[in-house]
């Protein structure tokens, strides 16, 4: 092996993020200069085989066994990133899928929708592979910017348009805090690379680092939407139209689990003691207010909000053990939990037509004997998130469960399996809703035989990943070995 | 080692389910055919299994043993013995009925009730026949979702309120068990089902143990004060789910204390059997008082479980109090056999009462004792059987009802007078609420047009309440049998109970 990398096997770990950033353009170009009424379809269409020929990209140039240093570390190529951005890509494509006749009946399909998306996913790609804390606060912003437009995309909306400004405002406290946070931390040891950082933490973190820390969990709190950094999920959640909802919920995930990772568990694992005390906190709230504040509303997507609320806090909990078996229960839960908000907004997106969202709990009264199979696949979804074998998010409470008492950590165990049983009481009234009560005359939602096909995939996954729950287990377990 | 019989009879009815549900209400007439073929092979798919069992051995058998979670060290376990197999087989006969009893009845959505019923069943049997930890967790939970169906889809006017409870109370309680579950894997790195049993834990762990098992199983039994789900859910059940619930998903408590609490935690159970005892002992008595003032049938029949049901944990709990008065543990496997004989013959004789309501019902669309009197002027046949079922219930020798009352009642007079004559309440009340409901509804003058116009049992309703009529007569003429099978397993049990797992 040369001592030096040459500059183009150094090119070669970013191929999937230089590919992104060509498809980005591409996609621009034609949406500028191919007129005609079909715009729209042809560049969704391209999008969709700019991400698959990505994931090929990744795969074949982003499949490494052990860490990958490029571009003086500020880009790494590890097992990790290479989930995480498989599960980008994947869940971008699907989310685009969802969101695509939503978008074209209500003609704001246009080509600069999937060129915010893939700038979106460019940021999720970003910090999956980021090695440097500047790296990463690129990433951050790239993936928030991209957001913060999305959600402000239907302009004739005065909702979603007052959802992105809230968005903007407290994202940018956000990025204030975590600029800071870094700056402290690289202040205090001399370093942004986070392969070092470990090298340079003191045996006994001053003051100084710990209120770096503080500010840097605050960041990523908000950022995953978790308490007492929440208030905007539910505006965002509920405000934005139902694809950039579908969007936002899922995705982004994958970055922000990159980001707490690469800052918390590889840059300050020295200071794990202070953090993980931290991240309980944030945990156990987000755990109580989201499962009580989501059986208050009367909103399916503001539920979902409160409902993301909490899960992020069984993601959080992952993060408070401070071991690896901890991150791997963490990454398992986020990587379930996003497959089950994906199908439960796909839901809400095939269930509405032009002139009814379907985004009332009301409107999904009696849903079954409208749409047998809408109902089934968010009756499977809600089990799931509710935590019931033999679907899958079982299996996601059950790692995290298994993680807590790993370390022992019996009053976290306790709160989760009592914000485990409140959860459930909403999402099975959505059951209750669909299956016991008379629907009222209500028109069918307008999606294709092809998008409901979709959508029956991925309640099936749900199932399938429950009954055979080694498959995506061993997946985590490789990706932190 | 390769799928088996046992899984066949977990996964055969979860695919009858499933083709079902794709038959859908438009193939219905099909879709019935298929469920009662299924129902009636599984049962006989269960007949191998009892002409195979050898009785000489407390080990599992017909075991399959397959990778299924390696990160977590759970396997694809399956196996039975004495305490799992009459309850298998309990499962596999009493979905048959069920399927049966909603031939005609059930014009609501009748594709998801066969599928629901189908599902169940193969879940059930899964219970009984996971011996690894995770793996009976996961058919235990799973069981949730077809019956929360059943209850809120096909039950009477309050059944959302009833299965929302339902739910609520169960998945409370199984998840403190799961909690427990994790925590003893984490202390022996195992799941399956001996290595739990044989992992040595101090008295505290245990006692921790032991309550959050209690929380699964006491909400599933149900025991005394968490009972309360219990007569909601039974009242707004269509008669089927009321079956299922009354005959097998009660018995999944007492089969929990069995296979967990007991060889789990000996010490935390001999140290609060006092608890247990106090529980049961309230269920008897108090529980059967309440039954007498009930004026809706099923609610009735209802409170009556859970007082019966207390003769299981009775029998189950009493084994140290017997070794403290006679000094010798050779009585304690009395208790356990009188808790199984009563498990499997209260799984009849319910079953066999709620489907007699839900034949009445289905006449004259009410469950009040007040709406019914002198049904046997119209319905001779119907009554004849009703009344066996009530004797039954009252346990009069000769029904199986007799047989596990009896053992318990005996256990308990060997542990202590005052439980044996508390217990020994049972005879005298139980006999009082169902005679007193028989007197009401069959006998007296007819009551009203309604009744009048009663037609007679069926061919459908004839087969369903003969076989029932069956097997109460036969357990209770013949025991033997059963106790024969259970007999190394319960000697087993009763061994690993009266083994402290703390260090001397």
């Amino acid at each position: 092996m040369p001592d030096t990398p040459t500059f183009w096997s150094t090119i070669a770990a970013a191929a999937p993020e230089a590919w992104l950033v060509a498809a980005m353009c591409a996609v621009l170009m034609i949406e500028v200069f191919a007129g005609g009424t079909k715009r729209p379809r042809l560049t969704g269409t391209m999008t969709l085989l700019a991400l698959a020929f990505g994931a090929w990209l990744t795969l074949e140039y982003g499949s490494v066994s052990v860490r990958i240093e490029a571009f003086h570390g500020l880009y790494v190529a590890d097992p990790l990133a290479l989930v995480l951005k498989l599960g980008g890509l994947l869940f971008t494509a699907v989310s685009l899928l969802y969101s695509r006749p939503y978008l074209d009946r209500r003609g704001i399909g246009g080509g600069e929708y999937y060129v915010l998306a893939l700038t979106a996913l460019l940021g999720i790609h970003v910090l999956a592979s980021a090695g440097n804390l500047l790296s990463l606060y690129i990433g951050v912003e790239l993936l928030g910017l991209s957001l913060y437009a999305m959600v402000a995309f239907d302009r004739e909306s005065g909702v979603a348009a007052e959802a992105a400004m809230k968005y903007f405002v407290l994202g940018s406290i956000a990025s204030g805090m975590l600029l800071y946070g870094i700056s402290l931390v690289y202040g205090l040891t001399g370093t942004l690379a986070l392969g070092e950082l470990a090298q340079h933490l003191a045996a006994e973190p001053g003051l100084g680092l710990i209120v770096g820390a503080g500010f840097i969990v605050a960041a990523i709190a908000f950022k995953f939407g978790a308490v007492p950094f929440h208030m905007w999920v539910p505006d965002v959640y509920h405000g934005a139209p139902t694809p950039v909802t579908l969007f936002v919920s899922t995705a982004p995930k994958f970055a922000y689990f990159a980001l707490i990772y690469r800052l918390l568990a590889q840059g300050l694992d020295g200071l794990s003691p202070t953090w993980t005390q931290m991240i309980a906190a944030v945990a156990v709230l987000s755990l109580f207010v989201g499962n009580v504040y989501a059986i208050a509303q009367t909103n399916l997507k503001r539920m979902l909000a409160y409902s993301a609320i909490a899960n992020v806090g069984f993601i959080l909990l992952g993060f408070t053990t401070g071991t690896v078996a901890g991150y791997r229960a963490a990454l398992y839960y986020m990587i379930v939990y996003v497959l089950m908000a994906l199908g439960s907004f796909g839901v809400i997106l095939l269930a509405s037509r032009r002139g009814f969202e379907a985004d009332e709990l009301e409107d999904y009264k009696g849903l079954h004997a409208r749409d047998p199979l809408l109902a089934l696949s968010m009756m499977m979804l809600m089990f799931s998130t509710a935590g019931v074998p033999p679907f899958v998010g079982f299996w996601a409470k059950l790692a995290i469960f298994d993680a807590l008492w790993q370390v022992g950590s019996v009053w976290l165990v306790v709160i989760a399996a009592l914000a485990a049983i409140v959860g459930a009481f909403y999402y099975i009234r959505i059951v209750k809703l669909m299956y016991f009560d008379d629907a009222p005359a209500q028109p069918r939602g307008e999606a294709g035989v092809a998008l409901r096909f979709v959508l029956a995939l991925n309640a099936f996954a749900a199932l399938a990943l429950g009954l055979v729950p080694a498959a995506l287990i061993d997946v985590c377990i490789r990706a932190l070995g | 080692m390769q799928f088996g019989i046992l899984s066949a009879l977990v996964w055969l009815p979860i695919a009858g389910g499933v083709a079902v549900l794709a038959l859908g209400d438009r193939r219905i007439v099909a879709g019935r055919w298929v469920a009662l073929l299924v129902a009636l092979a599984t049962l006989a798919l269960s007949l191998p299994l009892l002409a195979g069992f050898d009785r000489g051995t407390a080990e599992f058998q017909f075991v399959e043993h397959l990778p299924w979670l390696p990160a977590f060290n759970s396997w694809y376990h399956l196996g039975v013995d004495g305490i799992s197999l009459p309850l298998i087989v309990l499962s596999a006969f009493m979905t048959v009925p069920v399927v049966i009893a909603g031939w005609s009845v059930i014009s609501v959505r009748p594709a998801q009730y066969y599928a629901a019923f189908l599902i169940m069943e193969g879940l059930m049997i899964g219970v009984f026949a996971a011996i690894d930890g995770l793996l009976f967790y996961f058919f235990w939970e799973a069981m949730l979702i077809p019956m929360f169906l059943i209850i809120g889809v096909w039950g009477g006017p309050r059944r959302v309120y009833a299965t929302i409870k339902f739910f609520l109370y169960t998945f409370l309680g199984s998840v403190l068990m799961l909690v427990a579950l994790i925590y003893l894997y984490v202390q022996g790195g195992d799941y399956s089902l001996r290595a739990l049993q044989d992992l040595p834990l101090t008295l505290g762990e245990q006692r921790w143990i032991f309550l959050a098992f209690l929380a699964a199983f006491a909400v599933k039994v149900p025991m005394v004060p968490v009972h309360t789900w219990l007569p909601d859910a039974h009242v707004e059940a269509p008669t089927g789910g009321s079956v299922i619930l009354a005959a097998i998903l009660l018995k999944m408590g007492g089969y929990g204390f069995l296979r967990f609490s007991l060889p789990i935690a000996p010490d935390a159970s001999r140290e609060l059997d006092w608890l247990m005892i106090l529980l049961s002992l309230v269920a008897i008595v108090y529980i059967s008082l309440i039954a007498l003032v009930q004026t809706d049938m099923k609610k009735l029949v209802a409170y009556s479980s859970v007082a019966h049901m207390g003769f299981v944990t009775l029998g189950s709990f009493i084994a140290w109090d017997i070794a403290q008065s006679t000094g010798a543990y050779s009585g304690a496997a009395m208790g356990l056999d009188g808790a199984m004989v009563q498990m499997v013959s209260h799984g009849l004789i319910s079953g066999a009462l709620f489907l007699c309501v839900g034949v009445m019902y289905d006449r004259v669309h009410s469950r009040e004792i007040a709406a019914y009197g002198g049904v046997i002027n119209t319905m001779p046949k119907f009554a004849g059987f009703m009344v066996l079922f009530a004797f039954a219930n009252a346990g009069v020798p000769g029904t199986s009802g007799f047989v596990g009352e009896f053992l318990v009642i005996i256990a308990s007079y060997k542990a202590n007078f005052w439980y044996a004559l508390l217990t020994a309440t049972m005879l005298i009340t139980g006999a009082a609420y169902t005679l007193w409901l028989i007197k009401r509804v069959l006998y007296g003058p007819v009551a009203n047009e309604q009744v009048a116009k009663m037609p007679d049992l069926n061919v459908r309703e004839l087969l369903v309440l003969g076989m029932l009529a069956v097997s109460v007569l036969l357990l209770g003429i013949w025991p033997a049998p059963l106790l024969d099978i259970m007999h190394s397993s319960i000697h087993h049990l009763v061994e690993q109970m009266t083994t402290s797992k703390l260090p001397l």
